[in-house]
């Protein structure tokens, strides 16, 4: 007998787990199913960590409407899931006062799309002013006053802890391997994780979300990702620029970002490269020389010192540049969120939110009055009061023991991460959940103590601990028998 | 809030010689705080011999140098403060910390030693391209892993950088049954001690291809090879030159950088060539009170030195407490020539009292070659050297004698002369 569900979501990212989240503010049993171990695993875990102001995409598409529907709704998120946000606006400079009418055709742009907010064109005073580091070469540039950042592992995760609290259900390692049609109008949705029915799919599935469509309708999509690469710049460096930094697009290309995050690291990067391969997330000699020669024309000599790692994310880029969102036309109840590239975080909220609606009126999904919005963050020990820490550690004194140096992240902390609904599972899930091992030692001093709190919490053995699910086990063995007797 | 009258941060090699020193010169009231559970920081996890034949003419493991200090401290009824972290110092010399037991403390201390040691460089800071799988750790992470853990991070291993932890990771893992395929350094000379690179690769017939690196690393959910190359004199790699090793574990040994971050915090200058603060003979930052010794005032290569620096910064340290150190006064900068790089200190006092010691790392191999210290431009030691090499330190020691006119003095610059062809 197959488990019926009313809606079941495929893919774990921001889109999936927004979705998620609501769809519980109506009365409905639904399910997330993620193919990997842990929840916010792909694009959602390597991007840039943005929130565009809404000047970049094109009049009239589904990326502009979204992109500026979603911007504001980052507040109300930060209010509700306690998810970082910070308005630090956004500039796009300018290298040559030549390219002034493309600067001036993304303010038009931005101006049609709706963007909130401030938005004029700066000049060289104005701009050195703001950001004394630019590059020497600097012009002008775009102001966007509703440029902001955002903890991109932080919005997924939060919400995908508020859905699970509000009901939903969630089953990770259930990669889905069909989609069919039941005779009695359901959805029978085969996974590595059982058989389940439903009356609605929800299509979140990233770069793979072609093949779920193509599962069931025979408007095909097509996904092609598009790999960035990136580096990471120790937290010294947060100062160095207020504004995320983007370049004007010109013919010699869509320039390299250089990108402040909420938690005080830099990001540089991404390239943009076509591969054919959905799981190539390596970083390359090439594209990372790129991102620097690149990145270079707005901050002049990056410290190369200051690296503290690398990173790529793959964009799932489909063929009709725009997102593909709503109801399958040749397969009712099959809701598509397929070709969420860029503005694709930025826009999660909104698409999230309208996917559940349209979901909800065309099952009368009735609204849930026990839905809590609310959600938590895992209390930050790094940016309490002395006063908030010295309570911390009174109440729990796991919070007394810092086990990531660097991040000054806490047993406590990593604790809750790992017990939370969809809680962490792997060294990388806690990563995420808490930032320990994302600092300038890049979790050299903590990785063994967190795989010792991750055996301990989830009743393993430290050897079946993985970084980040399948076959990625840290250790492979015991040096001594009497070794195990103490796992 | 508690009060000290010295207070270290950090209980290992450094921590533990400081207070002694602090002790012998006479302080009581001296307290030492360690994040980890034991004293001895990362000796604990050395567990090869080879330590102490400077401080105590035999060759100890890690845990027996450690525990030397460690009876000494507690014969001396030195507190200390095990699982309690430093989150902040302040110029004035608040310190403050937590632990599960006591809570969050400030302590006020009327001096501070800075005593935290360094952290390996990772992966990320090398930029190697490839996957980001499991299989890529430190040396020093590994170490733990076999050393303290009991556990064996995998069998098939490349060593890239062959800083002195990888060399004693290479034998320490072809001991646990391991197959040590290689060890890759960028440089056309290796940075870890000659003795290491006999007694650790030598030995063992493992290969030291210098001048190669690693450029791709292989493995979806695990690791499964590493690419090498050749570089040129660019140390870029040459194209052609690739090779395949299939491998389990890479570990890097690419070079220890000093934890200062609390330094910072407390308004430490930072020498941009070790890393550490910026020091005078007396071992004093420029923060009146604030001293630093051990690895996290420069990367060391033997413990036997940092005992020996941390024992005059305890002392020196007391002596500021007592009012006895000489203050204010001018600092004659000391200059970095030809070859030289990492000395320390960075300042003499002009009324430095006694022999005052320098140490530096040389900046490439140099035979044959002579150390020539000048003041005023006028040469005031010449000693001629076998061989130098970046992998082992330099120690200088100047007389006092051979300081007259040191108040006079503008610079004293240190260079290396290497012999004409």
């Amino acid at each position: 007998m197959n488990e019926v569900y009313d809606v079941i979501v495929v893919g774990g990212g921001v889109v999936g787990c927004g979705t998620a989240r609501e769809l519980m503010r109506h009365t409905a049993r639904v399910l997330l199913l993620e193919k990997t171990n842990d929840i916010c695993n792909g694009q959602s875990k390597a991007n840039t960590a943005i929130i565009h102001g809404g000047y970049d995409a094109m009049p009239g598409t589904l990326k502009a409407k979204f992109n500026v529907l979603g911007n504001a709704m980052f507040d109300r998120l930060h209010e509700e899931l306690d998810v970082p946000v910070e308005w630090n606006t956004s500039l796009v400079v300018s290298f040559s006062l030549e390219d002034h009418p493309a600067l001036e055709k993304l303010l038009e742009q931005g101006i049609q799309n709706g963007v909130r907010g401030e938005l004029r064109i700066i000049d060289e005073a104005e701009l050195r002013r703001r950001e004394p580091n630019v590059g020497s070469e600097a012009k002008e540039a775009l102001l966007v006053g509703a440029g902001g950042i955002v903890c991109p592992y932080e919005l997924t995760v939060a919400y995908a802890e508020n859905a699970a609290e509000n009901g939903a259900e969630f089953r990770r390692n259930a990669e889905v391997t069909e989609v069919k049609k039941l005779d009695n109008g359901r959805w029978q949705v085969v996974s590595t994780a059982g058989t389940f029915e439903t009356r609605a799919v929800v299509n979140a599935a990233g770069t793979y979300a072609d093949v779920l469509n193509n599962m069931v309708s025979a408007r095909k999509v097509h996904i092609r990702p598009r790999r960035g690469e990136y580096y990471i710049l120790d937290k010294k460096y947060k100062d160095v620029f207020h504004a995320t930094m983007f370049q004007l697009p010109t013919k010699m290309g869509k320039g390299i970002l250089v990108a402040p995050t909420v938690d005080g690291t830099v990001l540089v990067g991404p390239t943009a490269e076509d591969i054919d391969d959905k799981e190539d997330k390596r970083t390359t000699a090439e594209g990372l020389e790129k991102a620097l020669r690149g990145a270079s024309r707005t901050w002049e000599h990056i410290p190369t010192r200051g690296f503290i790692t690398t990173f790529s994310g793959l964009r799932a880029t489909g063929d009709t540049g725009d997102f593909i969102l709503g109801e399958a036309e040749d397969a009712p109840l099959f809701f598509n969120c397929c070709a969420i590239e860029s503005p694709g975080l930025s826009s999660a909220p909104a698409i999230a939110q309208w996917t559940a609606e349209r979901v909800a009126e065309r099952l009368d999904l009735q609204p849930n009055p026990a839905f809590d919005p609310i959600r938590k963050a895992i209390p930050k020990f790094r940016e309490m009061s002395d006063e908030a820490r010295a309570a911390a550690i009174a109440a729990d004194p796991d919070f007394g023991k810092i086990v990531c140096r660097c991040e000054t992240v806490t047993e406590a902390e990593i604790r809750e991460s790992i017990r939370r609904p969809v809680g962490a599972r792997d060294v990388d899930g806690v990563k995420r959940r808490t930032r320990a091992g994302m600092g300038r030692c890049q979790a050299g001093f903590c990785t063994p103590r967190t795989v010792e709190i991750l055996a301990e919490e989830l009743g393993i053995s430290p050897l079946e601990v993985t970084k980040f699910g399948g076959d990625s086990r840290l250790l492979q063995g015991y040096l001594f028998e009497e070794g195990k007797d103490h796992a | 809030m508690r009060n000290t009258d010295i207070l270290i941060i950090g209980g290992g090699p450094a921590g533990l010689a400081a207070a002694v020193g602090a002790y012998e010169a006479g302080a009581r009231d001296i307290l030492i705080l360690d994040r980890e559970e034991r004293l001895g920081g990362i000796l604990k996890q050395c567990i090869h011999n080879g330590f102490g034949l400077h401080t105590f003419q035999e060759e100890l493991t890690g845990p027996e140098y450690a525990e030397r200090f460690i009876r000494q401290v507690e014969a001396l009824s030195i507190p200390y403060e095990t699982e309690t972290m430093v989150l902040d110092v302040s110029p004035d010399k608040v310190v403050t910390c937590v632990s599960r037991t006591r809570g969050l403390e400030h302590i006020k201390a009327k001096a501070v030693i800075l005593c935290m040691g360094c952290r390996e460089r990772p992966r990320g800071s090398l930029g190697t391209p490839g996957e980001r799988c499991p299989g890529v750790y430190t040396a020093g992470t590994a170490q733990k892993f076999t050393n303290l853990e009991g556990m064996m991070p995998g069998k098939e291993v490349v060593i890239l950088g062959s800083g002195d932890i990888g060399l004693i990771m290479a034998r320490r893992m072809t001991f646990l049954g391991a197959k040590v395929h290689a060890c890759v350094e960028l440089m056309p000379y290796s940075s870890g001690l000659k003795r290491n690179i006999v007694q650790c690769l030598d030995d063992f017939n493992i290969p030291l291809l210098l001048s190669h690196t690693v450029v791709d690393i292989r493995g979806r959910e695990h690791l499964e090879g590493v690419t090498v190359a050749e570089v040129g004199p660019d140390l870029k790699p040459i194209p052609g030159t690739e090779k395949d090793f299939p491998c389990d574990t890479l570990l890097l040994s690419v070079g220890l950088i000093p934890e200062n971050e609390l330094s910072e915090m407390a308004g430490v200058k930072i020498a941009p060539s070790t890393s550490g603060a910026v020091v005078d003979e007396q071992l004093q930052t420029s923060v009146p009170g604030i001293f630093s010794a051990g690895n996290v005032l420069h990367v060391h290569d033997l413990v036997d030195f940092v005992s020996e620096e941390a024992k005059k910064a305890g002392a020196n340290a007391w002596r500021y407490v007592q009012d006895q150190l000489p203050q204010g006064g001018r600092k004659v900068p000391v200059e970095m020539g030809f070859g030289v790089g990492g000395i320390v200190p960075q300042f003499v006092s002009e009324k430095a009292e006694g022999t005052v010691s320098f140490m530096f790392r040389p900046r490439n191999v140099y035979r044959n070659a002579r150390v020539i210290v000048e003041m005023n431009g006028k040469e005031i030691l010449s000693k001629r050297t076998m061989i130098l090499a970046p992998g082992e330190m330099v120690n200088l020691s100047l007389p006092a004698q051979k300081l007259q006119g040191l108040d006079k003095a503008d610079s004293i610059l240190i260079r290396i002369e290497v012999p004409q062809a």
